[in-house]
């Protein structure tokens, strides 16, 4: 389809604006720019017409199923939208004072004490826009809370080899060095190499549990008692969380500090990338360190609060506050119970799809998973030379989001697959017999699998050419 | 069944005999006993009605202004109402980064737009997909800049206060130096620039129009920096940016900025858009995601998710940023503000902030006491003293409906967007004389 830029005519103008009604001033000439920006110039049914086409090439969550793997795509309630976009939040001015945005600050207050009570923590911020942005100010707290006993030494965060990326990527940008640790044969942390490598040097670990292999890590206590009784501190990715909430909780286990993803876990929208927001909590020894400001509540109300040894801010303001509206109408709705209930249908949903497919693929660790579980298509590629990327691709033919691909990356041919627990059962067999379908025409007809997929927008695409000779933006001529 | 989870108990008890367990605690078997919870301390749901009466009274419990004066970093613009709407379309809201191109080409190209419409602004090559906020992208332009031997940060004070901050954060964080250009007059000082410029600094952060509203000499100060051999970096306002020369221009390397006026509310501070674009050769230091034009497999232009080597998923530790997710909404938003506006109409913005701007300026600075405090020219923006106490002034404007200007040390940081009428500003003017008068 033709870009904006394509559909463009010069001179075509409607005008959203008033004529002005003060006298007409001029930017003076050497300040000004010398020509104004190519930007479209579209009537507004050819606007609406453009966006309605792209939005026909989109695929969400309202689309059909969406199952990937550490994404927790779970339907995004409306009523949260409608909430978030009540006047009473979005006209508010962030720098307005404190006692005109009461209801915000309430909203935050409430938001972090719940947050706190699911995650075991003491305290919350709601700045970090993500979640690599929450692991940020997260490690942050721990640099600060070492630095501040004048602690030096300790410059290396441990990183078992099956986290994201983001994880070593988020000890690099905190001046700190990532000491991977490798996985032992049941997916868990290998605990000697643990052992081996804590030690006056580790300032702390980050670990997600459920793992990235839909596993919980059962030494889990033992994990974080090594780390503790070297000295360092233990973060928790939260990425998994929608495993366990309700069910225990990171402060529970050992940890520290833990990132949250109220984008995954409390069902607010992905926006096709974002907003999102990476809550970070954190136990009281580190509640000093906070970014500051930080929402508390004083005498009767709500009010800022700088921290004393804060880390300074992560965000302009207060990070992505309508998103924590979302996830607060989110906890509201469906409560404790509820939330319990979600997490325990998102394991059945999770173990009984893996059930379904476990004769005609491999999964990677077999036995009982948490929210998600990983396949492994070695087998399927060495014997009929179909790859996980054309499995995935077929199920686009097959009306679905593929799971995550190649990840984790200890995994050979993985596909990382979370049902979540808003899909229906039916939903489930559905997929289950795509995959199915799948594996019976990798016997058949291996070919067409490769060639997938056929009844989409646009085919495979060359992404080596897009590499190798970038266009990031389209050429006026 | 459960909110949002739609397996009746019947179903889940047939699904737990397909998976071989008898209870949900069969589920959890791999966890401590120790550590399974007997329930949360939170409410049962109160349902989607329940929570909304909760939410309403939360909103309520918030002023918003029919009248604004206030910027200092979030703006008070006309958002076009094809901007919300489309961008509450489903299919944008409740899909997630694209990966898979073949069933996101809608995002890609969208994002794609997005970018050239960011190089178009700000005159430069290429841009990112966006950044988490304009505080963000300044933190990430300042680290594209460090090299081994050049890592200190240089940034001027007439930068905004909570954008320092965080570029300070992140340059904590990655053990850099930041220190802080001084100004005078309100600018950016060029020859105090030109004495803390070393073999040690990687960059010049400034901005334009800077926190007191004033346009600074960019060209010059760009100057400055390169023969520092320091990067130079601008952080611009979106909507001056269609009225004053560009970054391009005034030979920045990057240009950054808050991308909130192009379309987005204000939202007591966030989701705000992070923008980011660079010269050529600094196009692949961008984090972050970048979309770009390809073909395939039937040789159809297509866009998708490309120059990944630089990425965290890739390059795990030796990654440059953990940025893994943009502001795809937001950008969006920008987009869709951009393609409606068109250029004359975001010109027509722009002049319109530039002319009320400086008719209110004349108005108050013409009552006794609130004088300008800078000479200098200015955007939308300017700061003018004030004669009583700030307080007890925003109290008595907010008594009358209006959010006045931003405290700042020296007086008044006004703000006056197209948004303001003339009627708004002649009523702000009238209550400034009554309380000059006293």
């Amino acid at each position: 389809m033709k870009l904006s830029f394509e559909k463009s005519r010069p001179g075509r103008f409607f005008p959203v604006m008033p004529e002005l009604d003060v006298p007409e001033e001029k930017v003076p000439p050497e300040l000004a720019r010398a020509a104004l920006p190519r930007l479209p110039e579209m009537s507004p049914p050819d606007i609406s017409r453009h966006y309605s086409e792209l939005a026909r090439r989109t695929h969400g969550v309202n689309d059909g199923f969406y199952p990937l793997g550490s994404c927790t795509m779970k339907y995004n309630p409306k009523i949260n939208d409608e909430m978030a976009n009540l006047p009473g939040f979005t006209r508010i001015h962030p720098l307005q004072p404190e006692h005109t945005v009461q209801g915000c600050l309430e909203a935050m207050v409430r938001a972090g004490e719940m947050l706190c009570e699911i995650t075991g923590m003491d305290a919350m911020t709601f700045q970090p826009a993500a979640g690599a942005h929450g692991e940020f100010t997260g490690v942050l707290l721990i640099k600060a809370y070492h630095a501040s006993r004048g602690d030096g030494a300790r410059t290396k965060i441990i990183v078992p080899d099956s986290a994201h990326g983001t994880n070593p990527a988020t000890v690099s940008m905190t001046g700190f060095q990532a000491v991977n640790v490798p996985s032992d044969s049941s997916g868990c942390v290998d605990l000697d190499a643990l052992r081996a490598a804590a030690g006056p040097d580790t300032a702390g670990l980050m670990l997600t549990n459920p793992n990235t292999l839909g596993l919980f890590d059962r030494n889990i206590l033992e994990i974080t008692r090594v780390i503790h009784d070297a000295g360092g501190l233990c973060y928790y990715d939260g990425a998994n969380l929608n495993a366990i909430m309700g069910i225990a909780r990171p402060g529970d286990m050992g940890f520290d500090v833990v990132h949250l993803n109220l984008h995954k876990t409390f069902s607010t929208p992905h926006g096709g990338g974002g907003p999102g927001s990476g809550a970070v909590g954190c136990k009281s020894l580190l509640a000093e360190f906070m970014p500051a400001p930080l929402a508390a509540r004083r005498g009767g109300g709500y009010a800022f609060e700088s921290p004393p040894q804060s880390v300074g801010r992560v965000s302009a303001f207060y990070g992505n506050f309508l998103v924590m509206a979302r996830a607060l109408t989110y906890i509201i709705t469906i409560g404790g119970d509820g939330l319990r209930d979600a997490a325990r249908n998102a394991v059945l949903n999770a173990n009984y799809m893996m059930r379904r497919m476990s004769g005609a693929y491999d999964a990677a660790y077999p036995g009982t998973c948490m929210h998600e579980f990983v396949l492994s298509l070695d087998g399927l590629k060495r014997e009929a030379g179909v790859s996980a990327m054309d499995v995935a691709k077929s199920l686009l033919d097959r009306r679905m989001h593929p799971p995550t691909m190649y990840f984790p990356m200890i995994v050979k041919e993985a596909l990382m697959i979370e049902p979540t627990e808003t899909e229906s059962r039916e939903t489930l067999d559905y997929a289950a017999d795509a995959f199915l379908d799948i594996r019976l025409q990798a016997e058949r007809d291996p070919e067409a699998l490769r060639a997938a997929p056929v009844s989409t927008p646009v085919r495979r695409l060359d992404e080596v050419n897009a590499a190798r000779h970038p266009k990031l933006r389209y050429n006026f001529g | 069944m459960a909110y949002y989870a739609p397996s009746t108990e019947d179903e889940q008890l047939e699904m737990m005999r397909e998976v071989g367990v008898s209870s949900w605690d069969g589920l959890y078997a791999d966890l401590p006993e120790e550590l399974l919870l007997d329930g949360l301390a939170i409410p049962d749901g109160a349902s989607e009605f329940g929570a909304q009466a909760v939410m309403e009274r939360l909103a309520s419990k918030n002023a918003a202004f029919q009248t604004i004066f206030r910027g200092a970093g979030a703006y008070n613009h006309y958002i076009p109402s094809l901007v919300k709407q489309i961008t509450s379309k489903e299919e944008f809201v409740t899909s997630y980064t694209p990966y898979q191109a073949e069933i996101s080409q809608g995002t890609l190209q969208s994002i794609f737009e997005f970018q050239t419409m960011m190089c178009e602004l700000t005159g430069l090559d290429a841009s990112n997909a966006s950044v988490y906020d304009g505080a963000a992208a300044a933190a990430e332009a300042a680290a594209m800049c460090r090299s081994r031997d050049r890592r200190a940060v240089l940034v001027s004070e007439a930068a905004k206060p909570n954008v320092i901050s965080v570029v300070e954060t992140y340059c904590y964080a990655a053990g850099a130096e930041l220190r802080r250009v001084p100004t005078r007059g309100g600018l950016t000082d060029g020859d105090a620039l030109a004495a803390m410029l070393d073999g040690s600094s990687a960059c010049v952060y400034i901005e334009q129009p800077n926190f007191f509203g004033l346009i600074e000499d960019a060209s010059a100060l760009g100057r400055i920096a390169h023969g520092g051999g320091a990067k130079f970096v601008m952080g611009v306002n979106p909507i001056a940016a269609a009225l004053l020369k560009t970054p391009g221009e005034c030979g920045a390397d990057v240009a950054v900025g808050e991308g909130q006026p192009l379309g987005m509310p204000l939202s007591f501070g966030g989701p705000y858009l992070g923008f980011m674009t660079a010269a050529e050769d600094m196009a692949r230091k961008l984090p972050g995601r970048i979309v770009g034009e390809t073909v395939d497999a039937d040789g159809k232009r297509a866009f998708v998710l490309t120059l990944q080597a630089r990425e965290q998923h890739i390059r795990r530790e030796k990654a440059s940023s953990n940025i893994c997710s943009n502001q795809a909404l937001c950008a969006l938003s920008a987009a869709v503000y951009m393609t409606v506006m068109g250029p004359r109409g975001l010109r027509q913005a722009a002049e319109s902030c530039f002319s009320k701007a400086h008719y209110a300026e004349r108005k108050i600075s013409s009552v006794r006491g609130f004088e300008p405090v800078y000479e200098g020219e200015f955007f939308h923006e300017f700061v003018t003293a004030c004669p009583v106490g700030t307080e007890s002034l925003m109290r008595r404007l907010e008594s009358r409906g209006i959010l006045g200007g931003m405290p700042v040390d020296d007086g008044i940081l006004w703000c006056v967007t197209e948004m303001n009428s003339r009627a708004e500003i002649d009523d702000l003017v009238s209550i400034l004389k009554e309380v000059a008068e006293g």
